[in-house]
């Protein structure tokens, strides 16, 4: 009986799809490398799979851009529980970004207020695709979509007329950017409590550690609370949940408002690390979308979100240290490869089912079978 | 010429827990129709897969003509002329029928599609066997019935002699059933074979030659349809007697549970309301029949009782309050249960566990939360509870995925839940669709032990066997109004059918 759960264990084979997509992508990865450079990419795999675990500082830039990853990936995979597709991280991420260096630069508030502010500010730009979905039955997708491009020009016009929170404000000579967040405010600095020394990386913070706990709290809450038991009903199946008596209009919006609480915190952490400052430039963070592939990754499960963003991470580092002999591009092409793969998940999980079953031999479910024969 | 077309010897086929089909042979007689009989799960459309190609079996041969034949997939029984219905049809919704009856099987000339060709011959087969279609139409804009015919005539375009039809009345109102039995008897006296799988006792005994029972995976016997009984074909497939009409008492009804005054529903589709002034009472102890055929209006009628659809206008008055505008949990809550229509749609969260589903109601309440969180232990006791009080069946019990479920365990889990939800009101809707006898049976003493406890139950039902055994009163709607109310001793099944079509009206308002 014990093998034929192990068989049948829904969590374990998406494990072994994700494993299995993350090989093949990388299989796939290491021809391209032959294909542009044929002489580095042996040197060239081996960089991609090591380099963020060849030193310490290297470590600590994966932990740190894990951290985003990890809220816009949440972002992403929450809705998807709940049967939403929040392709409006980006905008949702800039939202929270800008509320973060607002209440951050300008107001000279503390690192958590900042934080809540960029949750507030996301989850405010959640509302909309889930208010239009809710009351006007129009797709969340097409919503989110455009108002990923209206919170862009949205925060960058509110950046250009925000003079005390630009770079040049504090003694900088460009204007296109936003104020080195330890020159104007240094409270609002996520805490490092003295990992930068230990790991010898101004990259090291405990916003890691913050998106871990939300996303045990967002497991807790989908699995283990009425609310997620009402959010995921809606998600799988809207009208039985309406017949249940839930109020589906209204978990939608909040769904959405959680998505866009989210991302909104992932803006927050990546530019209160006090490493980057906000570019006014007219392109999407590629944070946002970045969710997309770690929530796929992880089957939108919650805890798998924190090891698929940290494995992103880790080979986007691996990546930059192709250059030169490489376009730092490539390994976004493998990224989308292993993603492309693990969206071939239900494929994948068939022919893992299939491999299982045929190991666990048909002996056995003949015997399980013995009790039908009483019955005769 | 070999007597039989299809021969299907010892077949086995084996899935992980279950042994779908065990030593089974069938055969099948050039010309006839062959029913294939069984309770829901017992291994019917399963060896019709395997004929079909879609599964490999364990063990055993299938011999066309007398000759062993291999069939891999669907492609295999293709070429060997067995065609399938599924229960299910197959079919592009945005295609015309011409188009769907062509796909696949496109005759195709320097890379441009034959279409007058290919519509001349589907138009002469139509005109053979008495299929009529419009050709140019689009299956989204035709009946289930229509669809059905455009099913038939795929398998006839690819000039298959084998016709498998799984579950084919599942569907169908009454008319399109008799219409589709002319169809099928058309069909073999044209030199066609039928192999035909129901749990309908009463179509097998009016269209069958010849019947196979099947019972958990095992084939129980072959018999000629003309020499048996109901009776004794049921007895077959369950494995003990069943009683068609389930023992009832005379209903003893006291207070009014429901009030309709005057109720219209807007229509889903069109700006023709569904239901219009409709007015009736429902008291404790007493089931009340909404009969009539699909699709007229008592599926609203049901939505706007429940809460699920808005009423235009009218009241709903329950327990002696008005809830025509109360939420649906609040309706629950007040004690309206409600075994929907359809049990995928509404019934269940397919892919929420058994124990999950069977909460639907109820999660939130004391006995199952924590401040805020799902108390598991309690919902697996309370499962587990239902499950062995209503006998429901699944591979790992409280913890199997519902969408795992065969579908009348589903049906029971269903019907388990809102029995259990102890209501005032039980609104059933069509409670035994898709079930076997047995299954039946069990629902149906159910739904009359609820009113001998005092509830109220309204029963919207298509099958007129059913609302001929169950009901005290019988109310039957046509075009969204209530065109008659009978009483089930003093009238025949014939003139309930004359009201069901609209051939007959009694204007009468509930006399009291």
């Amino acid at each position: 009986m014990k093998k034929s759960s192990f068989r049948n264990n829904p969590a374990l084979v998406g494990l072994l799809a994700s494993f299995t997509a993350i090989f093949l992508g990388l299989v796939f990865g290491f021809f391209m490398l032959g294909i542009f450079n044929p002489s580095f990419a042996g040197a060239g795999i081996v960089k991609i799979l090591t380099k963020g675990l060849s030193s310490k500082e290297k470590f600590a830039k994966v932990l740190y851009q894990a951290a985003p990853l990890m809220m816009t990936g949440l972002s992403v995979g929450f809705a998807m529980k709940t049967g939403l597709f929040n392709i409006g991280g980006s905008g949702q991420y800039l939202i929270g970004t800008f509320c973060a260096l607002l209440f951050g630069v300008v107001l000279k508030l503390p690192w958590y207020v900042c934080l809540l502010a960029a949750m507030l500010g996301g989850a405010f730009w959640g509302i909309f695709p889930g208010l239009f979905k809710a009351l006007f039955n129009v797709n969340e997708v097409i919503t989110a979509i455009m108002f990923n491009w209206i919170g862009l020009f949205l925060v960058n016009l509110a950046f250009s007329n925000t003079p005390t929170v630009l770079a040049n404000y504090y003694g900088a000579s460009v204007a296109d950017r936003t104020a080195n967040i330890e020159a104007a405010n240094p409270s609002a600095v996520i805490p490092k409590l003295g990992m930068d020394k230990l790991f010898n990386s101004s990259y090291m913070n405990i916003s890691f550690f913050v998106a871990m706990l939300v996303a045990a709290t967002i497991y807790i809450i989908i699995d283990k609370t009425v609310f997620g038991y009402e959010l995921k009903a809606c998600g799988f199946n809207q009208k039985a949940s309406i017949y249940a008596g839930i109020n589906a209009k209204r978990n939608v919006v909040i769904s959405m408002m959680i998505a866009g609480a989210l991302a909104g915190l992932g803006g927050g952490i990546y530019y209160l690390c006090g490493t980057a400052q906000y570019t006014i430039e007219k392109v999407l963070p590629a944070m946002g979308f970045n969710g997309i592939p770690v929530a796929l990754l992880a089957n939108s499960n919650p805890i798998g979100i924190i090891f698929s963003a940290l494995f992103i991470s880790y080979i986007q580092v691996g990546g930059e240290a192709l250059q030169p002999e490489y376009a730092k591009e490539i390994v976004d092409i493998i990224i989308a490869c292993i993603i492309y793969l693990s969206a071939l998940s239900v494929l994948m999980k068939g022919l893992i089912t299939g491999l299982l079953r045929e190991k666990g031999g048909n002996q056995k479910e003949v015997i399980e079978e013995a009790p039908l024969e009483e019955t005769k | 010429m070999e007597e039989n077309i299809i021969e299907m010897r010892h077949i086995t086929k084996v899935f992980p827990g279950l042994v779908a089909n065990d030593d089974v042979t069938i055969q099948l007689r050039r010309g006839e129709i062959h029913a294939l009989l069984g309770e829901n799960g017992a291994g019917k459309s399963t060896l019709m897969n395997v004929l079909f190609g879609l599964y490999t079996p364990e063990k055993g041969e299938i011999r066309k003509n007398g000759k062993t034949v291999v069939i891999k997939d669907p492609n295999d029984a293709t070429a060997l002329g067995i065609g399938m219905v599924h229960q299910h049809f197959q079919l592009v919704h945005n295609f015309t029928v011409l188009q769907n009856i062509i796909l696949g099987a496109e005759t195709v000339k320097g890379g441009f599609l034959q279409l007058a060709q290919a519509r001349k011959k589907v138009a002469d087969l139509s005109e053979k066997y008495g299929l009529k279609v419009n050709l140019d139409a689009l299956i989204d804009d035709i009946t289930v019935g229509m669809q059905q015919r455009v099913e038939i005539l795929k398998m006839l375009y690819r000039d298959n002699e084998v016709l498998i039809f799984d579950e084919p009345t599942a569907m169908l109102t009454p008319q399109e059933i008799n219409e589709l039995m002319q169809i099928m008897k058309d069909l073999v006296a044209e030199g066609k074979s039928i192999l035909f799988i129901s749990h309908k006792l009463n179509e097998i005994m009016a269209v069958a030659d010849r019947c196979t029972v099947l019972r958990k995976g095992k084939c129980i016997g072959t018999v000629n349809t003309a020499e048996t009984t109901k009776e004794e074909l049921s007895e077959m497939m369950v494995g003990r007697k069943v009683e068609f009409v389930v023992a009832k008492e005379d209903a003893n009804p006291t207070d009014t549970v429901l009030e309709i005054k005057d109720l219209s529903v807007a229509g889903r589709r069109s700006t023709k309301k569904s239901v219009h002034d409709v007015s009736f009472k429902v008291h404790k102890g007493e089931i009340v029949c909404i009969a009539g055929i699909d699709g007229n209006g008592q599926s609203e009628l049901v939505y706007a009782l429940t809460g699920i659809m808005p009423a235009e206008s009218g009241e709903i008055i329950f327990k002696d309050r008005d809830i025509t505008k109360e939420t649906i949990r609040n309706r629950n809550l007040d004690g309206i249960a409600h075994i929907p229509e359809d049990r995928h749609e509404y019934g269940l969260v397919l892919d929420y566990t058994l124990a999950e589903n069977l909460v639907l109601k109820k999660y939130f309440m004391k006995d199952f939360q924590n401040r805020g969180f799902i108390d598991f232990p309690a919902v697996r006791k309370y499962a587990d509870r239902l499950i062995e009080k209503y006998d429901i069946r699944s591979s790992q019990g409280a913890l199997s995925v519902a969408r795992s479920m065969s579908g009348g365990n589903q049906q029971k889990a269903i019907v388990a839940r809102e029995i259990d939800y102890d209501p005032d009101l039980l609104i059933a809707v069509q409670p035994t669709r898709g079930m076997d006898v047995g299954a039946i049976e069990y629902i149906h003493r159910q739904i009359v032990k609820e009113r001998d406890e005092g509830k109220a139950i309204l029963l919207i039902s298509l099958e007129l066997d059913e609302v001929m055994n169950l009901s005290d009163r019988i109310l039957v709607m046509f075009e969204g109004g209530i065109v008659g109310e009978l009483d089930p001793k003093q009238t025949t099944v014939q003139e309930l059918g004359l009201y069901m079509s609209g051939a007959k009206r009694n204007d009468m308002r509930e006399a009291e």
